[in-house]
């Protein structure tokens, strides 16, 4: 068994948006590129991709169209809509406060131990 | 999509969320296939990685948000089935609330239309009563004071926060072809249907150009008056109508269901071409005033504005209006006392609802128990305790909207009877009506009773001890429920006592009542207004020969005994009080105290066969001219004299009369003016009477438009009427008698209130009984039903049927002897409410218990005896082999 630490609260969410932000997608090409960018470190449960679709699109943050894949089948797009755009931007600056003050208090750690 | 669409397009939202997931699955597949994977094991761990594709679509169809709808409607068809399969007991509790809703929406409906709708008219809130005031005025006893006619015109012009429009009432005989008609008419002012907001439904107002003297008589018709005399046809505007020996011509006709001051007047003519004496002074305070608030103003503004004009009227005309001002108050509909009587039937109405509940409670509590196991079964399969408890209760609920709607559909059937058998006239009949007011009082009674008394056995739903339940086969009573349902027999008993008792309370009083003596010999005594002929009206002198003449030809109708004419008789609304003093120094009007005045003709006291104690009746030679006398009764002689002896032949003043004083002549038998039901609390219970020959010239006229004619008769006195209407038409075939009354009409119409209200209360106490027993038979019956192998064991072990049957009825005895005892406490309490609300009724008596409580202790006893019996029939052998 692998060892990979599960995705923190809240985060699977912006991580669809930041995907989803690139373009159009289906669920599955989300869950691949997801598994692609996270192979290794950390878990995202393909169980919960859906719920959380559904949940974002429920909310207003996605829109979804059903159009023709390349291979000519009808999938599932979503898109960001105007809103989820803005939630995207909202939560992208708010993990980067977060994550630098948690990085700077490491650092302070091991500099105390020192 | 919006929350909406997400629910109404559910089976959309299912197909897509399918398609969406097949598809995930079988991109991954078929990738997995790509990379060499065998189609089966590609499948499979696309299945795998996904998890479970049915608990994905669990979990998206939560995040829809419309979860609790749909669960609340699986709830409700499987409470649907449930009540199905259960016919008998579906429709016994449907019936049950149905008859509780029903009639509390019934009492609910009247209460609405009389006490709690606004005046019908745009915008009611800005509508003002504006009337007079003055330091003096005993507003308890004699209502509102109206406002004088200058007083209202200088109101009219100098308010800027309010539009003030004014009417007065009066009567008169409208004749020309046909029958001459006793009408009653409002005078108006031309701006009253501008203030009020109402629009005619046909022709016009009045202008100002009506309003004033010398104008040309234009009448607006009341919509009654106007179908009943142009059978609704439109010719009648332009017609000319003949009001008092008077041409007016018909303008407008006002809309169905007009109402002016609470009542419909006839026909309604300008205010300002009336140009009577008592329009002319500041004196007399004729006008009913009704204003609007103009935009923007507030009521504050309007009173401290109307308390301006009082001051100055009160410093220019010292005579009259000083100590005078004016006050307004938001307009109210008039509706008497009337409000106590309906909340107190609400209140009655309440507890057979309360009862109707308790019992649908206990039918659903014994069902809960039987269902013990079913709901066990189903926790222990994973359904959590608040979505079982949620079941149960959307069962009751829908319960209780089934009753609730069949009770509506009685009340809509019940109301127009309720209303038309009211004693007298309901005030405000015509608003009662079913509106969105009584049916959401009726919604929120009906979920709120199937909710509330869903709840005790939805609570009931399992939370532990699973295998305990299972195991016990849903045979055992617990203690608790047996608890529980000894309290609602209990209270279903005291409930039903509380209304046995009124009832009871009420028949005593009533029979009590109707045994009085009313003071009068009622048995063959006509009683009519009258009005004369218009055209003798402008003369003192030609009045008093026309009432001379009136009685002289009344005399010679076969079969009348003696006729006489009086101003107010008993048991009618309507009076004279004056104050009166015993010596010359007479203290100020405040401090003199009562008493009914009455103008009569010498036979009156024959007529009305009232008793003389001292002295003499009047005679034809008590006449103008001659000294001023009068006859007093009993209680003025006491009160003024200190007894009867000592009456005849003193003096008495009576200042507001103008003249006296008067020398008592006769003492007389007190009369129970108010009826037999009111007297005896009423606050001014002395009578004076004086002679109509002696009174002055200046109150002819007015006393003569009150006066009525009693007709003593040897036959039945309503054959009578025709051939007194005939010789009684007078010269010019225009004087009309109205209003026509046996006096033995009057007095058993003064008990009317009390008699409907026994009615009520007997209809409601008897289905309080009834449901009683249906209730406590149902419970011991389902208590009986869970013990029938305890009781085969006692009998196979030798118990003789007659043990048995007391085994029951002891349970029973027990709840009856607590709930008649609880039930007695309530009772002593409600009958302190009644005593303060139902003129003439005795305070609780014992008596009012004995004859009581034994028959409902009786009828309960008699539903128990029935499952005893059963339970001491049951067979051991079936008894123990079951289950």
């Amino acid at each position: 068994m692998q060892l990979k630490s599960d995705l923190p609260q809240g985060t699977l969410d912006l991580l669809i948006l930041k995907v989803i932000a690139l373009g159009p997608v289906h669920g599955y090409a989300i869950a691949q590129r997801l598994e692609q960018v996270s192979r290794h470190v950390v878990q995202v449960p393909q169980g919960s991709l859906y719920p959380a679709l559904h949940r974002l699109e429920n909310r207003g943050l996605l829109a979804a169209d059903w159009k023709e894949t390349e291979t000519g089948r009808e999938a599932k797009f979503y898109r960001l809509t105007a809103k989820g755009r803005g939630q995207l931007e909202a939560e992208t600056a708010s993990w980067e406060r977060l994550t630098g003050a948690v990085a700077l208090i490491l650092k302070l750690a091991e500099g105390g131990a020192e | 999509m919006n929350w909406w669409q997400r629910l109404l397009r559910r089976n959309k939202m299912e197909e897509q969320l399918e398609k969406e997931m097949r598809f995930h699955l079988e991109e991954h597949a078929n990738e997995l296939v790509a990379g060499g994977a065998s189609f089966a094991e590609a499948q499979r761990r696309a299945r795998m990685a996904l998890g479970g594709p049915e608990q994905v679509k669990e979990e998206c169809r939560d995040a829809r948000g419309t979860r609790w709808v749909e669960d609340f409607w699986q709830d409700l068809r499987y409470a649907m089935r449930m009540l199905r399969q259960r016919p008998g007991f579906a429709a016994v509790a449907v019936l049950t609330l149905a008859l509780g809703v029903g009639a509390s929406t019934v009492m609910f409906t009247v209460v609405n239309g009389v006490l709690l709708r606004p005046l019908p008219y745009p915008q009611p809130n800005r509508l003002v009563a504006v009337h007079g005031h003055t330091e003096t005025w005993n507003t308890k006893l004699y209502g509102e004071q109206n406002v004088a006619y200058p007083d209202f015109l200088d109101c009219r012009r100098e308010s800027r926060s309010l539009s003030i429009a004014g009417s007065i009432f009066n009567d008169g005989t409208v004749s020309g072809s046909g029958d001459p008609e006793h009408v009653e008419f409002q005078e108006i002012s031309s701006n009253l249907f501008d203030v009020l907001g109402v629009h005619l439904a046909q022709g016009r107002v009045f202008l100002t150009e009506d309003d004033r003297p010398g104008a040309a008589p234009v009448a607006i018709l009341g919509h009654s008056f106007w179908q009943r005399h142009f059978s609704g046809s439109a010719d009648a505007l332009g017609a000319s109508v003949t009001l008092d020996g008077k041409l007016y011509t018909v303008v407008g006709i006002t809309p169905a269901g007009f109402r002016l001051r609470d009542t419909e007047p006839d026909l309604m003519t300008p205010l300002g071409q009336d140009t009577a004496k008592f329009l002319q002074s500041r004196g007399p305070h004729p006008v009913g005033v009704v204003a609007r608030l103009n935009p923007g103003a507030t009521l504050t503004q309007a009173r401290q504005e109307l308390s301006l004009i009082g001051r100055q009227l009160a410093e220019q005309f010292k005579d009259t209006n000083a100590n005078r001002t004016f006050k307004a108050e938001q307009l109210q509909p008039r509706v008497g006392d009337v409000g106590s009587t309906l909340w107190l039937l609400l209140g009655a109405v309440g507890l057979v609802l309360l009862i109707a509940c308790t019992n649908v409670a206990s039918l659903l509590l014994a069902r809960a128990v039987s269902r013990e196991r079913e709901l066990a079964v189903r926790a222990a399969l994973g359904a959590g305790r608040g979505r079982l408890v949620r079941q149960c209760l959307t069962e009751s609920a829908l319960l209780g909207l089934f009753g609730g709607t069949v009770g509506v559909g009685l009340a809509a059937l019940g109301f127009q009877p309720f209303v038309a058998f009211w004693p007298g006239t309901l005030p405000r009949a015509e608003e009662v009506q079913l509106d969105w007011r009584v049916l959401l009082f009726s919604l929120g009674v009906s979920l709120a009773s199937g909710i509330l008394f869903g709840l005790a056995p939805a609570l009931r739903a399992p939370a532990g001890e699973l295998e305990q339940v299972l195991r016990a086969g849903g045979r055992s009573v617990l203690g608790s429920s047996r608890r529980l349902h000894s309290a609602f027999v209990i209270s279903e008993l005291a409930l039903a006592v509380v209304l046995l008792v009124a009832a009871g309370m009420l028949g005593r009083t009533l029979l009590r009542l109707t045994s009085l003596d009313p003071g009068v010999n009622i048995r063959n005594v006509l009683v009519s207004r009258m009005s004369l002929s218009p055209g003798v009206l402008g003369d003192p002198g030609r009045i008093r020969a026309a009432w001379q003449d009136v009685l002289e030809r009344a005399q010679r109708v076969p079969g009348v005994q003696s006729v006489a004419i009086v101003d107010t008789f008993p048991m009618r609304e309507g009076n004279n009080t004056l104050g009166y003093w015993p010596t010359a120094d007479v203290p100020p009007e405040k401090e003199r105290p009562l008493s009914l005045a009455t103008s009569v003709s010498p036979e009156y006291f024959h007529v009305m066969g009232i008793p003389l104690r001292q002295g003499r009746f009047f005679s034809e030679q008590d006449r103008m001219g001659g000294e001023p006398v009068g006859v007093i009764d009993d209680v003025l002689a006491q009160q003024a004299f200190g007894g009867g002896q000592n009456a005849v032949g003193k003096r008495l003043w009576v200042p507001d009369m103008g003249y006296g004083p008067f020398v008592v002549v006769g003492v007389v038998g007190h009369v129970r003016h108010w009826g037999l039901a009111g007297d005896d609390q009423a606050q001014i219970r002395a009578q004076f009477y004086y002679p109509f020959a002696q009174l002055p010239d200046k109150y002819v006229r007015r006393w003569s438009e009150l006066m009525s004619i009693a007709v003593r008769t040897e036959i039945a006195p309503l054959s009578e009427v025709e051939s007194l209407r005939r010789e009684l038409r007078g010269a010019a075939g225009d004087q009309v008698l109205y209003e026509v009354h046996t006096m033995e009409q009057l007095a058993s119409d003064s008990l009317a209130l009390q008699r409907f209200l026994l009615l009520l209360f007997g209809i409601f106490a008897s289905l309080a009984l009834v449901l009683a027993c249906i209730g406590i038979y149902g419970v011991l019956a389902y208590l009986t039903g869970q013990r029938v192998p305890e009781i085969g064991i006692r009998i196979a072990l030798g118990a003789r049927p007659g043990s048995v049957i007391w085994l029951v009825l002891r349970q029973s005895l027990g709840m009856i002897l607590i709930g008649t005892a609880v039930g007695t406490a309530a009772a002593l309490a409600a009958g302190r409410v009644l005593h303060r609300l139902v003129e003439g009724i005795q305070p609780t008596e014992f008596s009012t218990f004995a004859l009581t409580i034994p028959v409902l202790a009786m009828a309960a006893l008699f539903a128990s005896f029935l499952p005893a019996r059963r339970a001491s029939r049951v067979d051991p052998v079936v008894a123990l082999r079951q289950d």
